[in-house]
């Protein structure tokens, strides 16, 4: 993945980034490893080689290769939008085929709204500030967007990842057009009416789900997941909300630094007495410390925030397999209710004979593979939360290892010239 | 002047002591001994005191590490637990190598338990310095203030501090006492010291600030962490004030502060108030003054004067901005520790919620972790505070006292003017007399005249005597100042930046216990 080759907003604005490629194979590395169990083999490999940032939407440029005999070449690459991932999620979603599957949850929506408008009134103020303060926010401000664009990247090849190791979803036909037909999919966002028929369809399927996971399931093992995965959905939606404020406070105080270090330094230049060494040299711990208290802050963005946030959508996803596996059962139970009522009143027999069995085929169908899924899910999970942990904890180390050598650093000059 | 000496046995034997007690003599026998005090300056005072001018360096290094101060004031409090081996308190970094004539006690914020007072280390380092500066003035008194007592109920309940006093200059009666006060009896003694010492150019140091909300929910007995975090900012800002008061070589002679220091029975200050008269006065006097300020056009002749003025305008606004930075950080850091403690509990709940054994065990150990971490912002957002803060904010309020030495010579040169004025219009006044021929009268109007030039030409005389005095003074009080100004400053925040690497240790202690546990999830 490219990243100079990002957000292409204008070659003067990109001048300060300073973290280009370290930060960019953790972050790659540590979005990557949610799904961690996925097998890359060469059958099918997909990434998202390059990405461009514009007025108002983000293109990706998806790269796959392939040795399967479907594709008509070995390696291609094609442009496209975040739409277009909506709609191949959308497809699987609206499959019947799929119903036994976790679809694995569509990427969010890019969303640089905050991060331009912040760019925008940076813009604004530029007189009211120092050189050095505007340059200072400047490359913080453009690290930021730089760090949500990375973010939405990563999330689009997760996506395209998880779909690609599935053995089943990987040979959807969609998905192969998604990857090779070089162009536009006219795909367009679904306009006002088509969401409101969403919002309805939405609100059915929970009233839906509500009246059939009143049915007690009769598996042991669905039963189970069931309860455990509404409770796990709810505890991670908080503990992901939990955590992106704590590190949002984490980025206020690490902006703090910024202006403190201004102002040591704004000190330290006018100062008269011997002093305005010692602000200069602690205006410099400042700004670096910051840096590092920057970088604490996205790291725990990343490993921590996102991945709660990854698992909320991906519970989602399971909670949605059961809600169609108790819909399937549901159907079953009506259609054995059904027969006997055929059966009873001698009428339409062989229809609801078939029908049952559609019913019958589906709903086991159904269950084994969610079986399996689920299985894998927690799998999946329980090692992504490992890597993510791990990695959580050895970033923090790093950086608080590395706060501390500059603070003892700057402690060793500043008492030895006192 | 003076040489090292042994640091006299303590009790505790605590390492850190530079009470070079024995220096107390020096003062009396140094040799330029005569307080700088023109005429016009109130009680000299009895015992000679060091000449400020006689050494570069005016700042005493031996002014002292408060371990003992502080031992005392926990001893009082009774909060002294040394056995929680995980609050490695921000205190222990506190002994820091230069002396901390300011801070002293800026921890005991109601959630910190333990203290460990031992800094072995620093104690060496100190006492190369203290050789270093050994000519340099040697203040030998330690005040503290603690104990803040609520005394009496409702809207009459007022707060009681216990002053402090640890000395061996013998100007005090003994060498440790001390008294209950309340916070309206510094600002009399303040009020006192001003009217005695600004308007010849000294730099009395302000008094803490009123503050009629924070008092009223004291008084109303609003038993939470506002009035208690309130009580102790305002317990350590009387601290600083009477450290920065009677570190100054001057005032220390001061009656009336010998008297706010050691009497059991002090007279109420009434005046302190601010809806009294006396207090109504106060703002249209400061009114007035503004004014004035902006009618007087002074001829400066001499440029050190302006161009410090300017200096200190620019020290100012610089100091003002860093404040308002500084006080961001520890409104986020506050932030910050509340949202982790959030975090913790809901980790906790998804550990608990979480069916894979090992994945659920460390996620509980993840929320332990956070929780610890939790503490350590609430701590540092106390250190960020108490020494970082409110040391910009103590020096924002002295700059104003500068300023306002400053305005007082403009004061003192426009009276001087204003005399030279009238002397000369009464010597028109003679001439012309002198000219028109009214022999009756004249000899009486002639000696009147005479008699009203002798007096205009003597105040002419005070006046510039008085001008030049004042000048004399601020000199010495700004290099003084600018001399304090830089310790205090390299202080604090060394030991500000030793707080932040405690901190730092440890999450590194916290988060390398946890990463085994990420490590062990199967």
């Amino acid at each position: 993945m490219r990243a100079c080759a990002g957000p292409r907003l204008g070659a003067a604005m990109m001048e300060g980034l300073d973290d280009g490629p370290d930060f960019l194979s953790e972050e790659d590395r540590g979005l990557k490893a949610i799904n961690v169990d996925l097998q890359s083999d060469a059958a099918l490999q997909v990434d998202i080689s390059d990405a461009l940032s514009e007025r108002d939407k983000v293109k990706f440029t998806v790269h796959t290769k392939s040795s399967l005999p479907n594709f008509k070449q070995n390696e291609f690459s094609v442009v496209r939008q975040h739409e277009e991932f909506i709609w191949l999620h959308d497809s699987f979603v609206e499959n019947e085929d799929y119903a036994g599957y976790i679809i694995p949850p569509a990427p969010p929506r890019p969303d640089f709204d905050a991060s331009r408008e912040k760019l925008q009134k940076l813009g604004e103020g530029e007189g009211s500030m120092t050189k050095e303060e505007f340059t200072k926010m400047k490359q913080e401000l453009e690290a930021e967007y730089l760090a949500i664009f990375k973010k939405t990247v990563a999330m689009h090849e997760v996506f395209l990842c998880r779909v690609a190791a599935h053995p089943i979803l990987r040979r959807d036909l969609n998905f192969h057009v998604f990857l090779e037909y070089n162009q536009d999919l006219s795909v367009r966002g679904k306009n006002k009416k088509e969401k409101l028929e969403d919002f309805f369809k939405n609100m059915v399927k929970s009233a839906d789900g509500v009246i059939v996971s009143g049915v007690k399931d009769v598996d042991d093992f669905f039963e189970h997941e069931r309860t455990f995965l509404l409770e796990y959905h709810n505890r991670v939606k908080d503990a992901s909300a939990k955590s992106d404020r704590m590190t949002r406070s984490h980025k206020s105080a690490a902006d703090d630094y910024n202006r403190i270090g201004s102002s040591l330094y704004a000190l330290g230049t006018q100062d008269s007495t011997d002093i305005c060494k010692f602000f200069l040299k602690v205006s410099e711990l400042f700004d670096k410390t910051r840096k590092i208290e920057a970088r604490v802050s996205a790291d725990e963005d990343l490993k921590l925030s996102d991945l709660l946030k990854y698992y909320l959508r991906e519970s989602q996803a399971a909670k949605d397999l059961l809600y169609r596996r108790s819909r399937s059962l549901v159907d079953y139970e009506n259609a054995n209710k059904a027969l006997d009522k055929a059966r009873a009143k001698n009428k339409d027999v062989l229809q609801a004979e078939t029908s049952q069995q559609l019913c019958c085929q589906k709903f086991e169908k159904i269950s084994e593979s969610a079986k399996q899924e689920l299985i894998d899910f927690k799998t999946r999970r329980v090692a992504a939360f490992r890597k993510n942990l791990v990695e959580l904890a050895e970033l923090e180390l790093k950086h608080a290892k590395g706060n501390l050598q500059l603070l003892q650093n700057c402690l060793a000059v500043l008492n030895g010239d006192t | 002047m003076a040489a090292e000496r042994e640091p006299p046995p303590l009790g505790d034997g605590k390492p850190t002591d530079f009470e070079d007690l024995e220096d107390g003599e020096d003062l009396f026998t140094s040799t330029v001994s005569t307080l700088e005090s023109s005429p016009s300056s109130p009680e000299p005072a009895s015992l000679p005191a060091e000449d400020i001018s006689a050494n570069s360096n005016g700042p005493k290094p031996t002014e002292v590490v408060l371990d003992d101060d502080r031992e005392d004031l926990f001893a009082a409090t009774e909060e002294v637990s040394l056995d929680s081996p995980e609050r490695e308190p921000i205190l222990s970094s506190e002994p820091s190598p230069a002396v901390t004539p300011v801070t002293p006690t800026t921890l005991i914020a109601p959630r910190i338990e333990s203290k460990s007072m031992s800094a072995p280390v620093i104690f060496d380092r100190s006492r190369e310095e203290i050789e270093e500066e050994a000519n340099g003035d040697i203040f030998d008194i330690e005040i503290g203030v603690s104990d803040p007592e609520k005394v009496g109920d409702g809207m009459n309940a007022y707060m009681a501090y216990r002053v402090t006093t640890k000395t061996s200059l013998s100007m005090f009666s003994k060498s440790e006492f001390s008294v209950k006060r309340r916070f309206s009896d510094f600002l009399g003694l303040h009020s006192k010291l001003a009217s005695k010492y600004l308007h010849v150019g000294y730099i009395v140091p302000p008094a803490p600030e009123k503050s009629i909300v924070g008092m009223t929910k004291v008084k109303v007995g609003k038993e939470d962490s506002s009035s208690t975090e309130f009580v102790e900012k305002r317990r350590a800002a009387l601290e600083r004030y009477l450290q920065r008061t009677v570190k100054h070589p001057t005032l220390l002679q001061d009656p009336d502060l010998r008297q706010f220091l050691e009497s059991s029975e002090l007279p109420r200050a009434v005046n302190t108030q601010a809806l009294s008269g006396a207090g109504i006065l106060r703002m249209v006097n400061k009114a007035a003054d503004a004014v004035n300020k902006m009618t007087i056009k002074m001829n400066e002749s001499d440029a050190w004067f302006e161009e410090k003025q300017q200096q200190f305008e620019n020290l100012d606004q610089q100091l003002r901005k860093l404040h308002v930075s500084v006080e961001a950080l520890v409104c986020h850091r506050k932030e910050l520790s509340a949202n982790t403690a959030a975090f913790a509990k809901s980790a906790a709940m998804l550990g608990n919620s979480e069916d894979h054994t090992a994945l659920s065990r460390a996620l509980s150990q993840l929320a332990e972790v956070e929780e610890k971490i939790d503490q350590l912002h609430q701590e540092q957002a106390f250190a960020d505070f108490y020494m970082f803060s409110e040391l910009l904010s103590d020096y924002i309020r002295l700059i104003a006292a500068v300023k306002g030495v400053f305005d007082h010579r403009m004061k003192c040169w426009q009276k001087w003017e204003d005399a030279q004025i009238t002397l000369l219009k009464k010597r028109e006044a003679e001439a012309k007399m002198m000219v028109a021929n009214k022999p009756d009268k004249i000899q009486q109007a002639k000696n009147e005249i005479r008699e009203e030039i002798e007096e205009w030409e003597a105040k002419v005389q005070q006046g510039e005597r008085d001008f030049e005095q004042i000048s004399k003074t601020i000199r010495k009080e700004v290099g003084r100042f600018e001399k304090e100004r830089v310790k205090d400053f390299k202080t604090v925040i060394i030991k500000y930046l030793e707080s932040l690497v405690q901190t730092q240790q440890q999450l590194i202690k916290y988060w390398e216990a946890f990463l085994p546990e990420a490590k062990a999830i199967a």
